[in-house]
Protein backbone atom coordinates (compact mmCIF):
# COMPACT_ATOMS: atom_id res chain seq x y z
CA UNK A 1 0.00 0.00 0.00
CA UNK A 2 1.14 3.60 -0.59
CA UNK A 3 2.12 5.85 1.89
CA UNK A 4 1.76 9.83 2.72
CA UNK A 5 4.71 11.99 1.96
CA UNK A 6 4.89 14.67 4.83
CA UNK A 7 7.55 17.56 3.38
CA UNK A 8 8.52 20.22 6.03
CA UNK A 9 10.87 23.22 4.92
CA UNK A 10 12.48 21.40 2.78
CA UNK A 11 15.16 23.66 0.90
CA UNK A 12 17.63 22.49 -1.70
CA UNK A 13 21.18 23.61 -3.61
CA UNK A 14 23.39 22.81 -6.34
CA UNK A 15 26.53 24.57 -5.19
CA UNK A 16 25.74 28.13 -4.46
CA UNK A 17 22.54 27.74 -6.44
CA UNK A 18 19.70 27.66 -4.33
CA UNK A 19 17.28 25.49 -6.37
CA UNK A 20 14.32 24.76 -4.01
CA UNK A 21 13.05 26.97 -1.03
CA UNK A 22 10.96 26.20 2.05
CA UNK A 23 8.72 23.44 0.20
CA UNK A 24 5.81 22.31 2.97
CA UNK A 25 3.25 19.96 1.50
CA UNK A 26 1.47 17.02 2.25
CA UNK A 27 1.48 14.39 -0.84
CA UNK A 28 -1.62 12.14 -0.01
CA UNK A 29 -1.80 8.32 0.18
CA UNK A 30 -2.71 6.16 -2.97
CA UNK A 31 -3.87 9.25 -4.76
CA UNK A 32 -1.76 11.04 -7.64
CA UNK A 33 -0.17 14.47 -7.53
CA UNK A 34 1.33 16.29 -10.51
CA UNK A 35 3.90 18.98 -10.06
CA UNK A 36 3.68 21.58 -12.84
CA UNK A 37 5.85 24.45 -13.53
CA UNK A 38 7.99 25.93 -16.08
CA UNK A 39 11.36 24.42 -16.70
CA UNK A 40 14.51 25.15 -14.48
CA UNK A 41 11.32 25.85 -11.59
CA UNK A 42 12.33 23.27 -9.00
CA UNK A 43 9.88 20.42 -9.21
CA UNK A 44 12.33 17.83 -10.40
CA UNK A 45 14.73 18.67 -8.06
CA UNK A 46 12.05 18.13 -5.89
CA UNK A 47 11.32 14.69 -7.25
CA UNK A 48 14.91 13.79 -6.48
CA UNK A 49 14.70 14.58 -3.10
CA UNK A 50 11.87 12.61 -2.15
CA UNK A 51 13.87 9.47 -2.83
CA UNK A 52 17.58 11.42 -2.25
CA UNK A 53 18.38 10.81 -5.47
CA UNK A 54 19.70 14.27 -5.72
CA UNK A 55 22.81 13.74 -3.42
CA UNK A 56 24.12 11.42 -6.19
CA UNK A 57 25.34 14.88 -7.59
CA UNK A 58 28.23 15.88 -4.98
CA UNK A 59 27.49 19.53 -5.07
CA UNK A 60 23.85 18.97 -3.96
CA UNK A 61 22.86 19.81 -0.48
CA UNK A 62 19.68 19.45 1.56
CA UNK A 63 18.23 20.69 4.72
CA UNK A 64 14.39 20.23 6.18
CA UNK A 65 12.51 16.85 6.39
CA UNK A 66 10.29 15.05 4.45
CA UNK A 67 8.46 12.07 6.00
CA UNK A 68 7.51 9.26 4.32
CA UNK A 69 4.77 7.36 5.99
CA UNK A 70 6.42 7.01 9.46
CA UNK A 71 9.96 7.15 8.36
CA UNK A 72 11.63 10.66 8.17
CA UNK A 73 14.10 9.88 5.45
CA UNK A 74 17.07 12.38 6.06
CA UNK A 75 17.04 11.78 9.59
CA UNK A 76 16.30 7.97 9.98
CA UNK A 77 17.58 5.70 6.76
CA UNK A 78 20.26 5.25 4.49
CA UNK A 79 19.43 6.70 0.38
CA UNK A 80 19.80 2.81 -0.72
CA UNK A 81 17.08 1.78 1.98
CA UNK A 82 14.70 5.13 0.71
CA UNK A 83 15.30 3.89 -2.87
CA UNK A 84 13.62 0.73 -2.51
CA UNK A 85 10.77 2.08 -0.83
CA UNK A 86 10.80 4.94 -2.90
CA UNK A 87 10.68 3.89 -6.82
CA UNK A 88 11.31 6.45 -9.62
CA UNK A 89 10.61 6.75 -13.48
CA UNK A 90 13.02 8.93 -15.50
CA UNK A 91 12.36 11.30 -18.45
CA UNK A 92 13.87 9.36 -20.69
CA UNK A 93 12.90 5.34 -20.47
CA UNK A 94 16.54 3.76 -19.01
CA UNK A 95 16.27 0.55 -19.27
CA UNK A 96 19.77 -1.59 -18.73
CA UNK A 97 20.96 -2.39 -22.46
CA UNK A 98 22.84 -5.10 -21.80
CA UNK A 99 19.74 -7.00 -19.90
CA UNK A 100 16.66 -9.05 -21.58
CA UNK A 101 13.96 -8.03 -20.72
CA UNK A 102 13.71 -10.36 -17.43
CA UNK A 103 16.45 -9.88 -15.97
CA UNK A 104 15.48 -5.35 -16.16
CA UNK A 105 12.69 -6.02 -14.08
CA UNK A 106 14.46 -8.50 -11.98
CA UNK A 107 17.56 -6.37 -11.61
CA UNK A 108 16.58 -4.07 -8.62
CA UNK A 109 15.91 -7.98 -6.53
CA UNK A 110 19.40 -9.30 -8.19
CA UNK A 111 21.68 -6.45 -6.96
CA UNK A 112 20.48 -6.38 -3.90
CA UNK A 113 20.77 -10.05 -3.16
CA UNK A 114 17.32 -11.62 -3.89
CA UNK A 115 17.70 -14.98 -5.38
CA UNK A 116 14.55 -17.12 -5.14
CA UNK A 117 14.00 -18.07 -8.83
CA UNK A 118 10.55 -19.32 -8.51
CA UNK A 119 9.24 -15.74 -6.90
CA UNK A 120 10.96 -13.91 -8.65
CA UNK A 121 9.73 -15.46 -11.90
CA UNK A 122 6.05 -14.51 -10.42
CA UNK A 123 7.34 -10.62 -9.17
CA UNK A 124 8.76 -10.30 -12.92
CA UNK A 125 5.02 -11.49 -14.22
CA UNK A 126 3.33 -9.35 -11.92
CA UNK A 127 5.24 -6.46 -12.19
CA UNK A 128 5.30 -6.01 -16.52
CA UNK A 129 1.11 -7.43 -15.71
CA UNK A 130 0.89 -4.20 -13.43
CA UNK A 131 2.75 -2.09 -16.10
CA UNK A 132 0.80 -3.06 -19.64
CA UNK A 133 3.69 -4.87 -20.87
CA UNK A 134 3.10 -8.55 -19.93
CA UNK A 135 1.14 -9.31 -22.78
CA UNK A 136 3.63 -8.18 -25.64
CA UNK A 137 6.70 -9.40 -24.22
CA UNK A 138 5.32 -12.61 -22.22
CA UNK A 139 7.10 -14.76 -25.67
CA UNK A 140 10.25 -13.38 -25.29
CA UNK A 141 11.37 -12.27 -22.24
CA UNK A 142 14.45 -13.86 -22.04
CA UNK A 143 15.11 -13.36 -25.66
CA UNK A 144 15.41 -10.23 -26.34
CA UNK A 145 17.29 -7.01 -24.81
CA UNK A 146 15.14 -4.66 -23.02
CA UNK A 147 16.74 -1.77 -25.65
CA UNK A 148 15.01 -3.96 -28.38
CA UNK A 149 11.78 -2.53 -27.18
CA UNK A 150 9.89 1.01 -28.15
CA UNK A 151 9.92 3.65 -26.70
CA UNK A 152 6.83 3.47 -25.19
CA UNK A 153 7.46 -0.20 -24.01
CA UNK A 154 10.72 1.09 -22.60
CA UNK A 155 9.08 3.06 -20.62
CA UNK A 156 6.38 0.70 -19.21
CA UNK A 157 9.59 -1.84 -19.01
CA UNK A 158 11.04 0.86 -16.28
CA UNK A 159 8.12 0.78 -14.65
CA UNK A 160 7.86 -2.48 -13.61
CA UNK A 161 11.37 -2.75 -13.33
CA UNK A 162 10.49 0.41 -10.43
CA UNK A 163 7.37 -1.99 -9.11
CA UNK A 164 9.33 -5.08 -9.24
CA UNK A 165 10.93 -4.24 -6.05
CA UNK A 166 7.54 -3.57 -4.35
CA UNK A 167 7.81 0.05 -3.48
CA UNK A 168 5.34 2.54 -1.77
CA UNK A 169 5.90 5.77 -3.64
CA UNK A 170 6.50 6.16 -7.38
CA UNK A 171 8.28 9.33 -8.53
CA UNK A 172 7.64 10.06 -11.91
CA UNK A 173 9.90 12.65 -13.64
CA UNK A 174 8.10 13.79 -16.98
CA UNK A 175 7.21 9.84 -18.09
CA UNK A 176 5.97 10.50 -20.96
CA UNK A 177 7.37 13.43 -22.44
CA UNK A 178 9.44 11.43 -25.24
CA UNK A 179 6.42 9.44 -26.00
CA UNK A 180 4.45 9.39 -28.73
CA UNK A 181 0.51 9.94 -27.91
CA UNK A 182 -0.79 6.67 -28.32
CA UNK A 183 2.09 5.69 -25.46
CA UNK A 184 1.44 8.50 -23.62
CA UNK A 185 -2.19 7.24 -22.94
CA UNK A 186 -0.86 4.00 -22.45
CA UNK A 187 1.05 5.36 -19.06
CA UNK A 188 -1.75 7.66 -17.63
CA UNK A 189 -4.47 4.54 -17.65
CA UNK A 190 -1.42 3.04 -15.88
CA UNK A 191 -1.18 5.81 -13.55
CA UNK A 192 -5.12 5.39 -13.00
CA UNK A 193 -4.49 1.32 -11.59
CA UNK A 194 -1.31 2.24 -10.04
CA UNK A 195 -2.17 4.97 -7.27
CA UNK A 196 -4.87 1.93 -6.14
CA UNK A 197 -1.45 0.43 -4.66
CA UNK A 198 0.97 3.22 -4.89
CA UNK A 199 0.81 6.60 -4.11
CA UNK A 200 1.93 8.52 -6.98
CA UNK A 201 4.06 11.89 -7.54
CA UNK A 202 4.19 12.82 -11.56
CA UNK A 203 6.20 15.50 -12.48
CA UNK A 204 5.00 17.10 -16.19
CA UNK A 205 5.08 19.89 -18.33
CA UNK A 206 1.67 18.65 -20.00
CA UNK A 207 -0.98 20.64 -18.05
CA UNK A 208 -3.66 18.58 -19.54
CA UNK A 209 -2.07 15.31 -18.64
CA UNK A 210 -1.79 16.89 -14.66
CA UNK A 211 -6.00 17.58 -14.61
CA UNK A 212 -6.46 13.86 -16.64
CA UNK A 213 -4.08 12.05 -13.99
CA UNK A 214 -3.79 13.52 -11.23
CA UNK A 215 -6.22 14.47 -8.09
CA UNK A 216 -3.71 16.64 -6.48
CA UNK A 217 -1.29 19.44 -8.22
CA UNK A 218 1.13 21.81 -7.01
CA UNK A 219 2.53 24.67 -9.01
CA UNK A 220 6.30 25.51 -8.63
CA UNK A 221 7.82 28.69 -9.65
CA UNK A 222 11.17 29.76 -9.11
CA UNK A 223 12.11 27.32 -6.60
CA UNK A 224 9.28 27.91 -4.67
CA UNK A 225 5.90 26.17 -4.11
CA UNK A 226 2.93 28.76 -5.68
CA UNK A 227 0.19 26.70 -4.78
CA UNK A 228 -0.93 22.97 -3.58
CA UNK A 229 -4.93 21.83 -4.02
CA UNK A 230 -6.96 20.09 -5.98
CA UNK A 231 -6.31 19.17 -9.49
CA UNK A 232 -9.79 20.97 -10.04
CA UNK A 233 -9.18 24.01 -7.97
CA UNK A 234 -6.14 24.71 -9.27
CA UNK A 235 -6.97 24.42 -12.94
CA UNK A 236 -10.80 25.77 -12.41
CA UNK A 237 -10.19 28.41 -9.46
CA UNK A 238 -6.80 28.85 -8.78
CA UNK A 239 -5.86 31.06 -5.74
CA UNK A 240 -2.64 32.72 -6.88
CA UNK A 241 -2.60 35.16 -9.90
CA UNK A 242 0.50 33.51 -10.71
CA UNK A 243 -0.64 30.19 -10.94
CA UNK A 244 -3.75 31.30 -13.01
CA UNK A 245 -1.08 33.18 -15.34
CA UNK A 246 1.11 30.02 -15.97
CA UNK A 247 -1.85 27.49 -16.53
CA UNK A 248 -3.68 30.38 -19.35
CA UNK A 249 -0.59 30.00 -21.02
CA UNK A 250 0.23 33.38 -20.22
CA UNK A 251 4.19 32.60 -19.37
CA UNK A 252 6.45 29.69 -19.30
CA UNK B 1 7.67 15.74 -58.85
CA UNK B 2 9.18 18.50 -57.25
CA UNK B 3 10.96 21.03 -59.97
CA UNK B 4 14.80 21.01 -59.38
CA UNK B 5 15.20 24.93 -59.17
CA UNK B 6 19.16 24.51 -58.45
CA UNK B 7 20.52 22.11 -61.04
CA UNK B 8 23.86 23.42 -60.56
CA UNK B 9 24.14 22.99 -57.31
CA UNK B 10 22.42 19.79 -57.03
CA UNK B 11 25.11 18.63 -59.46
CA UNK B 12 27.80 20.02 -57.54
CA UNK B 13 26.35 18.32 -54.58
CA UNK B 14 26.16 15.02 -55.47
CA UNK B 15 30.08 15.55 -57.23
CA UNK B 16 31.10 16.07 -53.47
CA UNK B 17 29.29 13.45 -52.02
CA UNK B 18 31.05 10.99 -54.18
CA UNK B 19 34.54 12.81 -53.83
CA UNK B 20 34.11 12.05 -50.34
CA UNK B 21 33.01 8.73 -50.30
CA UNK B 22 35.84 8.00 -53.16
CA UNK B 23 38.08 9.53 -50.23
CA UNK B 24 36.89 7.55 -47.57
CA UNK B 25 37.19 3.89 -49.35
CA UNK B 26 40.68 4.52 -50.49
CA UNK B 27 41.37 5.53 -46.78
CA UNK B 28 39.85 2.14 -45.67
CA UNK B 29 41.87 0.44 -48.25
CA UNK B 30 44.98 1.87 -47.14
CA UNK B 31 44.12 1.16 -43.78
CA UNK B 32 43.52 -3.01 -44.63
CA UNK B 33 46.26 -2.52 -47.51
CA UNK B 34 49.38 -3.60 -45.09
CA UNK B 35 47.85 -5.72 -42.46
CA UNK B 36 46.58 -7.61 -46.05
CA UNK B 37 50.63 -7.25 -47.48
CA UNK B 38 52.31 -8.69 -44.53
CA UNK B 39 50.36 -11.36 -43.78
CA UNK B 40 50.51 -12.42 -47.33
CA UNK B 41 54.13 -12.13 -47.46
CA UNK B 42 54.34 -14.16 -44.14
CA UNK B 43 52.15 -16.66 -45.95
CA UNK B 44 54.31 -16.72 -48.74
CA UNK B 45 57.94 -16.76 -46.77
CA UNK B 46 56.39 -18.65 -43.74
CA UNK B 47 54.23 -21.68 -44.81
CA UNK B 48 56.33 -24.03 -46.40
CA UNK B 49 58.36 -24.22 -43.66
CA UNK B 50 55.19 -24.89 -41.29
CA UNK B 51 54.48 -28.86 -40.27
CA UNK B 52 54.10 -30.84 -37.70
CA UNK B 53 57.62 -31.24 -35.93
CA UNK B 54 57.00 -27.11 -35.96
CA UNK B 55 54.26 -27.55 -33.46
CA UNK B 56 55.97 -30.61 -31.65
CA UNK B 57 59.26 -30.44 -31.55
CA UNK B 58 62.05 -28.06 -29.71
CA UNK B 59 64.98 -26.61 -32.09
CA UNK B 60 67.32 -28.69 -33.25
CA UNK B 61 71.25 -27.45 -33.17
CA UNK B 62 72.55 -25.76 -36.59
CA UNK B 63 73.00 -28.00 -39.28
CA UNK B 64 70.67 -30.70 -38.41
CA UNK B 65 67.61 -30.62 -40.28
CA UNK B 66 63.94 -30.15 -38.85
CA UNK B 67 62.69 -28.93 -35.38
CA UNK B 68 60.26 -26.47 -34.43
CA UNK B 69 59.37 -23.73 -31.91
CA UNK B 70 56.51 -25.92 -29.49
CA UNK B 71 58.73 -24.81 -26.71
CA UNK B 72 58.35 -20.61 -27.69
CA UNK B 73 54.99 -21.07 -28.45
CA UNK B 74 54.44 -23.07 -24.84
CA UNK B 75 56.62 -20.03 -23.69
CA UNK B 76 54.69 -17.11 -24.87
CA UNK B 77 51.38 -18.97 -23.82
CA UNK B 78 52.60 -18.62 -20.09
CA UNK B 79 54.37 -15.54 -20.44
CA UNK B 80 50.70 -14.36 -21.95
CA UNK B 81 48.51 -15.93 -19.21
CA UNK B 82 51.10 -14.34 -16.30
CA UNK B 83 51.20 -10.85 -18.18
CA UNK B 84 47.17 -10.90 -18.63
CA UNK B 85 46.79 -12.17 -14.85
CA UNK B 86 48.58 -8.96 -13.43
CA UNK B 87 47.73 -6.41 -16.46
CA UNK B 88 43.92 -7.41 -17.01
CA UNK B 89 42.97 -6.92 -13.28
CA UNK B 90 45.11 -4.35 -12.29
CA UNK B 91 44.22 -2.25 -15.32
CA UNK B 92 40.45 -2.59 -14.83
CA UNK B 93 40.39 -1.96 -11.41
CA UNK B 94 42.56 1.36 -12.04
CA UNK B 95 40.20 2.69 -14.65
CA UNK B 96 37.14 1.59 -12.43
CA UNK B 97 38.87 3.64 -10.18
CA UNK B 98 39.54 7.01 -12.56
CA UNK B 99 36.02 6.42 -14.01
CA UNK B 100 33.88 5.97 -10.98
CA UNK B 101 35.08 6.78 -7.66
CA UNK B 102 38.40 9.01 -8.16
CA UNK B 103 36.45 10.96 -11.14
CA UNK B 104 37.50 14.67 -10.74
CA UNK B 105 40.11 13.96 -7.29
CA UNK B 106 43.53 15.02 -7.54
CA UNK B 107 44.26 11.09 -6.50
CA UNK B 108 42.73 10.61 -10.22
CA UNK B 109 44.76 12.82 -12.21
CA UNK B 110 48.14 11.91 -10.72
CA UNK B 111 47.02 8.04 -11.49
CA UNK B 112 46.08 8.98 -15.51
CA UNK B 113 48.87 11.03 -15.52
CA UNK B 114 50.96 8.07 -14.67
CA UNK B 115 49.24 5.44 -16.83
CA UNK B 116 49.79 7.41 -19.85
CA UNK B 117 53.64 7.81 -18.86
CA UNK B 118 53.90 4.27 -18.67
CA UNK B 119 52.28 3.62 -21.94
CA UNK B 120 54.77 5.64 -23.32
CA UNK B 121 58.31 4.03 -21.85
CA UNK B 122 59.89 2.28 -24.45
CA UNK B 123 59.60 -1.45 -23.87
CA UNK B 124 63.83 -2.49 -23.76
CA UNK B 125 63.55 -0.03 -20.89
CA UNK B 126 60.30 -1.69 -19.17
CA UNK B 127 62.89 -4.97 -19.62
CA UNK B 128 65.88 -3.34 -18.07
CA UNK B 129 63.39 -2.21 -14.95
CA UNK B 130 62.43 -5.64 -14.32
CA UNK B 131 65.85 -6.91 -14.82
CA UNK B 132 66.96 -4.43 -12.27
CA UNK B 133 63.67 -5.22 -9.99
CA UNK B 134 63.34 -8.69 -9.95
CA UNK B 135 66.45 -10.79 -11.69
CA UNK B 136 68.92 -9.03 -10.60
CA UNK B 137 67.90 -9.65 -6.52
CA UNK B 138 66.93 -13.55 -7.89
CA UNK B 139 70.19 -13.82 -9.44
CA UNK B 140 68.60 -15.39 -12.47
CA UNK B 141 66.40 -15.09 -15.67
CA UNK B 142 62.78 -16.43 -14.84
CA UNK B 143 59.64 -16.46 -16.49
CA UNK B 144 57.97 -14.66 -13.98
CA UNK B 145 60.22 -11.85 -14.63
CA UNK B 146 59.33 -11.76 -18.09
CA UNK B 147 55.65 -12.20 -17.93
CA UNK B 148 55.57 -9.52 -15.08
CA UNK B 149 57.19 -7.10 -17.66
CA UNK B 150 54.49 -8.02 -20.13
CA UNK B 151 51.99 -7.43 -17.47
CA UNK B 152 53.05 -4.06 -16.34
CA UNK B 153 53.06 -3.02 -20.16
CA UNK B 154 49.70 -4.05 -20.23
CA UNK B 155 48.22 -1.91 -17.79
CA UNK B 156 48.32 1.52 -19.16
CA UNK B 157 46.04 0.19 -22.28
CA UNK B 158 43.98 -1.99 -20.01
CA UNK B 159 43.71 0.81 -17.33
CA UNK B 160 42.41 3.76 -19.68
CA UNK B 161 40.45 2.09 -22.42
CA UNK B 162 39.06 1.07 -19.19
CA UNK B 163 38.16 4.56 -17.95
CA UNK B 164 36.59 5.87 -21.72
CA UNK B 165 34.57 3.04 -22.30
CA UNK B 166 33.04 3.40 -18.53
CA UNK B 167 32.90 7.32 -19.12
CA UNK B 168 30.79 6.08 -22.33
CA UNK B 169 28.08 4.41 -20.24
CA UNK B 170 25.16 7.18 -20.33
CA UNK B 171 24.06 8.93 -17.13
CA UNK B 172 20.97 7.88 -17.49
CA UNK B 173 22.18 4.12 -16.79
CA UNK B 174 23.87 4.52 -13.67
CA UNK B 175 21.04 6.81 -12.32
CA UNK B 176 18.40 3.65 -13.05
CA UNK B 177 20.61 1.09 -10.44
CA UNK B 178 20.48 4.06 -8.13
CA UNK B 179 16.70 4.66 -8.25
CA UNK B 180 16.32 1.03 -7.52
CA UNK B 181 18.38 1.38 -4.14
CA UNK B 182 20.99 -0.21 -5.40
CA UNK B 183 24.44 0.57 -3.57
CA UNK B 184 26.79 2.55 -5.57
CA UNK B 185 29.58 -0.40 -5.87
CA UNK B 186 27.12 -2.71 -7.00
CA UNK B 187 25.47 -0.54 -9.35
CA UNK B 188 29.54 0.27 -10.67
CA UNK B 189 30.22 -3.62 -10.80
CA UNK B 190 27.42 -5.34 -12.06
CA UNK B 191 25.18 -2.32 -14.34
CA UNK B 192 28.28 -0.21 -15.45
CA UNK B 193 30.91 -2.15 -16.03
CA UNK B 194 28.69 -4.64 -17.61
CA UNK B 195 27.15 -2.22 -19.91
CA UNK B 196 31.15 -0.95 -21.20
CA UNK B 197 32.15 -4.66 -21.24
CA UNK B 198 32.27 -5.03 -24.92
CA UNK B 199 34.63 -2.06 -24.96
CA UNK B 200 36.78 -3.18 -21.74
CA UNK B 201 37.59 -6.82 -23.45
CA UNK B 202 38.64 -5.07 -26.60
CA UNK B 203 40.92 -2.85 -24.74
CA UNK B 204 42.48 -5.78 -22.95
CA UNK B 205 42.52 -7.23 -26.43
CA UNK B 206 44.76 -4.98 -27.90
CA UNK B 207 47.05 -4.43 -24.75
CA UNK B 208 47.63 -8.66 -24.99
CA UNK B 209 47.62 -8.24 -28.90
CA UNK B 210 50.54 -5.66 -28.53
CA UNK B 211 52.74 -7.32 -25.46
CA UNK B 212 52.69 -10.68 -27.28
CA UNK B 213 54.78 -9.80 -30.18
CA UNK B 214 57.24 -8.15 -27.82
CA UNK B 215 60.49 -8.84 -27.60
CA UNK B 216 63.11 -6.09 -26.05
CA UNK B 217 60.70 -7.03 -22.71
CA UNK B 218 62.01 -10.19 -22.72
CA UNK B 219 65.61 -10.06 -23.97
CA UNK B 220 66.82 -9.53 -19.65
CA UNK B 221 64.22 -11.55 -18.42
CA UNK B 222 62.92 -14.52 -19.78
CA UNK B 223 65.81 -14.21 -21.41
CA UNK B 224 65.07 -17.61 -24.05
CA UNK B 225 65.49 -21.49 -23.71
CA UNK B 226 66.30 -24.27 -26.43
CA UNK B 227 64.43 -26.42 -24.58
CA UNK B 228 61.29 -27.22 -22.93
CA UNK B 229 60.57 -25.65 -19.97
CA UNK B 230 57.42 -24.26 -17.76
CA UNK B 231 59.16 -23.68 -14.67
CA UNK B 232 58.10 -19.88 -13.63
CA UNK B 233 61.85 -20.23 -12.12
CA UNK B 234 63.88 -21.01 -14.99
CA UNK B 235 64.31 -18.89 -18.59
CA UNK B 236 61.54 -19.81 -20.67
CA UNK B 237 61.30 -20.23 -24.56
CA UNK B 238 58.97 -17.05 -26.29
CA UNK B 239 58.27 -17.00 -30.21
CA UNK B 240 59.04 -13.39 -30.02
CA UNK B 241 62.48 -14.21 -28.83
CA UNK B 242 62.88 -17.24 -30.78
CA UNK B 243 62.11 -15.32 -34.51
CA UNK B 244 64.64 -12.50 -33.20
CA UNK B 245 67.68 -14.99 -32.66
CA UNK B 246 66.67 -16.78 -35.55
CA UNK B 247 66.22 -14.07 -37.92
CA UNK B 248 69.61 -12.50 -36.81
CA UNK B 249 71.84 -15.47 -37.38
CA UNK B 250 73.56 -16.40 -40.67
CA UNK B 251 71.58 -19.60 -41.56
CA UNK B 252 68.86 -20.33 -44.04
CA UNK B 253 66.82 -22.91 -42.24
CA UNK B 254 66.78 -20.55 -39.39
CA UNK B 255 65.63 -17.88 -41.52
CA UNK B 256 62.61 -19.67 -42.50
CA UNK B 257 61.74 -20.90 -38.99
CA UNK B 258 61.74 -17.38 -38.26
CA UNK B 259 59.42 -16.63 -41.10
CA UNK B 260 57.29 -19.65 -39.85
CA UNK B 261 57.50 -18.35 -36.36
CA UNK B 262 56.54 -14.95 -37.11
CA UNK B 263 52.99 -16.58 -38.92
CA UNK B 264 52.51 -18.64 -35.92
CA UNK B 265 52.67 -15.85 -33.57
CA UNK B 266 49.99 -13.69 -36.12
CA UNK B 267 47.79 -16.40 -36.63
CA UNK B 268 47.92 -17.54 -32.62
CA UNK B 269 47.37 -13.95 -31.72
CA UNK B 270 44.41 -12.91 -34.33
CA UNK B 271 42.81 -16.97 -33.10
CA UNK B 272 43.24 -15.68 -29.03
CA UNK B 273 41.47 -12.34 -29.81
CA UNK B 274 38.68 -14.18 -31.89
CA UNK B 275 38.41 -16.93 -29.00
CA UNK B 276 37.69 -14.17 -26.25
CA UNK B 277 35.80 -11.95 -28.67
CA UNK B 278 33.45 -15.23 -29.19
CA UNK B 279 33.40 -16.61 -25.83
CA UNK B 280 32.46 -12.92 -24.44
CA UNK B 281 29.89 -12.26 -27.12
CA UNK B 282 28.05 -15.39 -26.13
CA UNK B 283 24.83 -14.67 -23.54
CA UNK B 284 25.33 -11.05 -24.40
CA UNK B 285 22.15 -10.08 -26.32
CA UNK B 286 21.53 -8.63 -29.88
CA UNK B 287 20.21 -5.67 -30.39
CA UNK B 288 22.26 -4.19 -27.29
CA UNK B 289 25.37 -2.65 -28.32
Amino acid sequence: MGVGIEVTNLNAWYGANHTLQDINLNIPANHATALIGPSGCGKSTFVRCLNRMHETNPIARVTGSVRIGDLDIYAEAKPVEIRRRVGMVFQRPNPFPTMSIYDNVAAGLKLNGYSNRRSLDEIVENSLKNSALWDEVKDDLKKKSGASLSGGQQQRLCIARALAVDPEVLLMDEPASTLDPVSTSKIEDLIFQLKVQYTIVIVTHNMQQAARVAEKTGFFLNGRMVEFDSTHKIFTNPSDKRTEDYITGRFG
Amino acid sequence: MSTNHFPLRSRLRTLTDRAVTGLTILATVIVVAPLVAIFAYLVYKGASSLNLAFFTQIPKPVGVAGGGMANAILGSAILLAIASAIGVPIGIGGGIFLAEFGRGTRLANAVRFTADVLNGVPSIVMGLAIYALIVIPQKHFSALSGGVALGIMMIPTVCRTTEEMLMMVPHAVREAALGLGVPNWRSVLSITVKTASPGIITGCMLAFARVAGETAPLLFTALGNDFWSSNLNQPIAALPLQIYVYALSPYDDWHRLAWAGSLVLIVLIVLAVSLVRYVTSRGVLKGAS
